[in-house]
């Protein structure tokens, strides 16, 4: 059987089926402002026989489609478990929204915590931090490895934090050094949220921010044990929607 | 709603655009919520009967009893006692401040950062839309937290008819002193209000009237022990809602009659939501009508609420009064005795509650608990955090929710929700 696993999220719809537990076609494409006709299009000549929806266009989804649905917060803890069978903790940084998630050794989540309201610590945020300082976001990682110190920012709200920077750089001050600053600040929420939850390792970071590898590396700084993550962390949701769609018996 | 309800709202000052607006909302809303669920039990059209005639009827027969002397006083806590308003031939409701209203205008008088019930007490205020407020001979405020003890000074200058009293905040005999006199000090202002003089007499039929509402409510509670629940949470929350503003008698004797069909329900294993369905224990803020945001949330995803410990649920109806005395003194000392053991989070220390909470757990057979903290509400998100902690390490699954009255964190809650029920699972 082929189970398919989409993750409807706020910046990409993700994509992956799996058969006989082997990941096979996965797919991606931008959300969009019509998530359901993005996600009708990524669906386009897909065979499946099960879809499970995660993201929080689930529920849309769920309507349109008449498919089942699970959390986002399931979803990559099912995920997050195929790469890494022994995974017990979970850190998620997606577009709009973080999560620190816990496991007992069964894989059944036993806790979890979510950002609120706010873009602050998400993907969004380093993304318009990125562009105030004038970088893409590949140049915004590897010039804050570059940095020589972190020039602290003081604000988490993007707007704030935005002003901060540009304030900054009238200064004169060095953008990579203002770059590892906003790296560290999104890093030290993360953390805070994984205290709270847990921190036992082995931990994995998902999401699209995980395939930072200056937040990767701060991370692991941070929380002085190796962080794990898989080779293309935006999917697990997806993929642990598809582990759940109830194809592996 | 007919013509000559507008001509009795205009009579009461309401603004009656801003009050169809109001309606209009509550309508659609319960509409959503409530209408749309399924497998609700028949005795509950009185309720949704309650709900249509809410600034209707039910006013209009306030109007009618005052027309005969009677006085209505309108309260914001469950410490002000009923039993010595109706002894002193007045009708006691509970101002309902479960919307956000007007608030350009509350924003004015009150900090951004006060908890949304009491910009919502001021926003029905000053948004004149708020029928019971007005037909209100007396409005009483109490000393509980900071956000209304504060709040009560600046409704003193909207309102001609505000009564403070003051509530102790710690369970002493000091406490219970304090909380004694300002009863007696309340029942002397009933007196005087009403011109009727409360002996034990008046005070021990009165009683009895609040006592039959409260055992209306524990059996209705206990019926949903069972699994599968026989009524949903968010009908049984409004039956805890309208206990605050419906005629007593009729209230016990509508309750009553659901508690019979559900009775029969039980006994044939019939349930709102299939056996086995996650089952949640709600505790925190007081959720007053139309307040309905996080149980819909909740029994939209997967999982049935069996019990709330808030006031508007068991904190606020648990205990009857012992009516077993005859003098004045007697009977005041027992309703004393039962108020003080209400165990709201602005008493310190507070161990009472988590007691609560822990027992509601183990009758309903509660599989989590969600705590529901109102945004800046210093009280209960304060005690949320050693509460959920206790609960934790008693392996209860306990999840904490910080919101308010707005819509815009309804997706994001509806996340968090599915999830921990998911963990139930
Ligand atoms: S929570 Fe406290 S202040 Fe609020 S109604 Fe209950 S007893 Fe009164
Ligand atoms: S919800 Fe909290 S802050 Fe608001 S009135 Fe009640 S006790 Fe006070």
């Amino acid at each position: 059987m082929r189970c398919a696993g989409i993750d409807i999220g706020s910046r990409a719809i993700k994509l992956v089926v799996v058969e006989n537990g082997t990941i096979g076609e996965h797919r991606q494409v931008d959300t969009g402002y019509n998530p359901m006709a993005a996600a009708r299009k990524l669906l386009q000549g897909l065979a499946y026989d099960r879809i499970l929806a995660t993201g929080y266009g689930r529920g849309q989804f769920e309507v349109d489609f008449d498919a089942p649905t699970v959390t986002e917060i399931k979803a990559h803890a099912a995920g997050a478990r195929f790469f890494f069978p022994e995974v017990a903790t979970v850190m998620d940084i997606g577009g709009q929204d973080s999560k620190a998630i816990a496991m007992n050794a069964a894989g059944k989540v036993v806790k979890f915590e979510m950002n609120d309201r706010c873009a602050a610590g998400t993907g969004k945020f380093l993304e318009i931090m990125a562009k105030s300082l004038g970088f893409s976001l590949e140049q915004f990682a590897s010039q804050a490895l570059q940095a020589e110190k972190d020039i602290q920012v003081n604000s988490m709200c993007t707007v704030f934090a935005e002003s901060e920077v540009t304030s900054l750089v009238a200064r004169g001050e060095d953008r990579r050094n203002i770059a590892l600053g906003l790296h560290k600040s999104v890093v030290r929420r993360a953390a805070g949220m994984l205290r709270r939850v847990s921190i036992e390792g082995p931990v994995v970071f998902s999401g699209g921010v995980a395939k930072n590898r200056c937040m990767q590396r701060l991370m692991e700084e941070t929380l002085q044990q190796p962080i794990l993550t898989a080779e293309d962390p935006q999917m697990t949701g997806a993929l642990g929607a598809a582990m759940l769609a109830g194809c592996s018996a | 709603m007919s013509e000559d309800y507008r001509s009795m709202w205009q009579n009461l000052g309401l603004d009656l655009v801003a009050h169809d607006a109001l309606l209009g909302v509550l309508g659609k809303f319960y509409q959503d919520i409530y209408l749309a669920q399924k497998n609700r039990p028949a005795g509950m059209q009185y309720f949704d009967f309650v709900m249509s005639e809410v600034h209707g009827l039910r006013i209009r027969e306030l109007l009618d009893e005052k027309k005969t002397g009677r006085k209505v006083i309108g309260t914001y806590c469950v410490f002000v006692p009923e039993e010595i308003a109706l002894a002193g031939n007045a009708t006691m409701v509970g101002l309902c401040a479960g919307a956000d209203f007007a608030m350009e205008e509350v924003e004015k008088i009150l900090p951004r950062n006060t908890c949304a019930l009491i910009k919502s007490t001021f926003g029905f205020k000053l948004g004149k839309v708020c029928p019971y407020l007005e037909a209100s001979d007396m409005i009483v405020g109490e000393n509980t937290c900071d956000g209304k003890k504060k709040a009560y000074e600046s409704l003193g200058s909207l309102v001609s008819n505000l009564y403070v009293m003051d509530i102790p905040q710690m369970k002493s005999a000091q406490g219970r002193a304090l909380l004694k006199s300002e009863y007696r000090r309340f029942k002397e202002a009933i007196e005087k209000l009403t011109g009727v003089t409360i002996d034990g007499a008046r005070l021990k039929q009165a009683i009895e009237i609040v006592n039959n509402k409260r055992k209306a409510i524990h059996r209705l509670s206990k019926l949903r022990q069972a699994d599968p629940a026989p009524i949903s949470g968010l009908d049984a929350l409004l039956a805890n809602q309208v206990f605050f503003y419906d005629n007593p008698q009729r209230f016990t004797d509508s309750v009553n009659k659901i508690c019979d069909e559900l009775e029969k329900r039980v006994e044939q294993k019939q349930g709102v939501f299939p056996a086995g369905t996650p089952r949640i224990l709600m505790s925190g803020c007081p959720m007053a009508v139309p307040n309905w945001k996080l149980p819909w949330i909740v029994e939209t995803s997967g999982a049935v609420i069996v019990g709330e410990e808030s006031c508007v649920g068991e904190r606020g109806t648990r205990n009857l009064v012992n009516a077993s005395g005859n003098t004045l003194d007697e009977l005041m000392e027992a309703i004393i005795d039962r108020y003080f053991q209400v165990d709201c989070a602005i008493f310190t220390p507070n161990p009472d509650r988590l007691k609560h909470v822990e027992e509601m757990v183990k009758a309903y057979k509660a599989d989590g608990v969600i705590h529901y903290g109102l945004q800046f509400c210093q009280p209960y998100l304060m005690e949320a955090i050693p509460v959920a902690k206790a609960l934790e390490d008693r392996n209860i699954p306990t999840l904490r929710i910080e919101t308010d009255y707005g819509m815009e964190d309804v997706g994001q809650l509806k996340t968090r929700v599915e999830a921990f029920i998911e963990m139930l699972k």
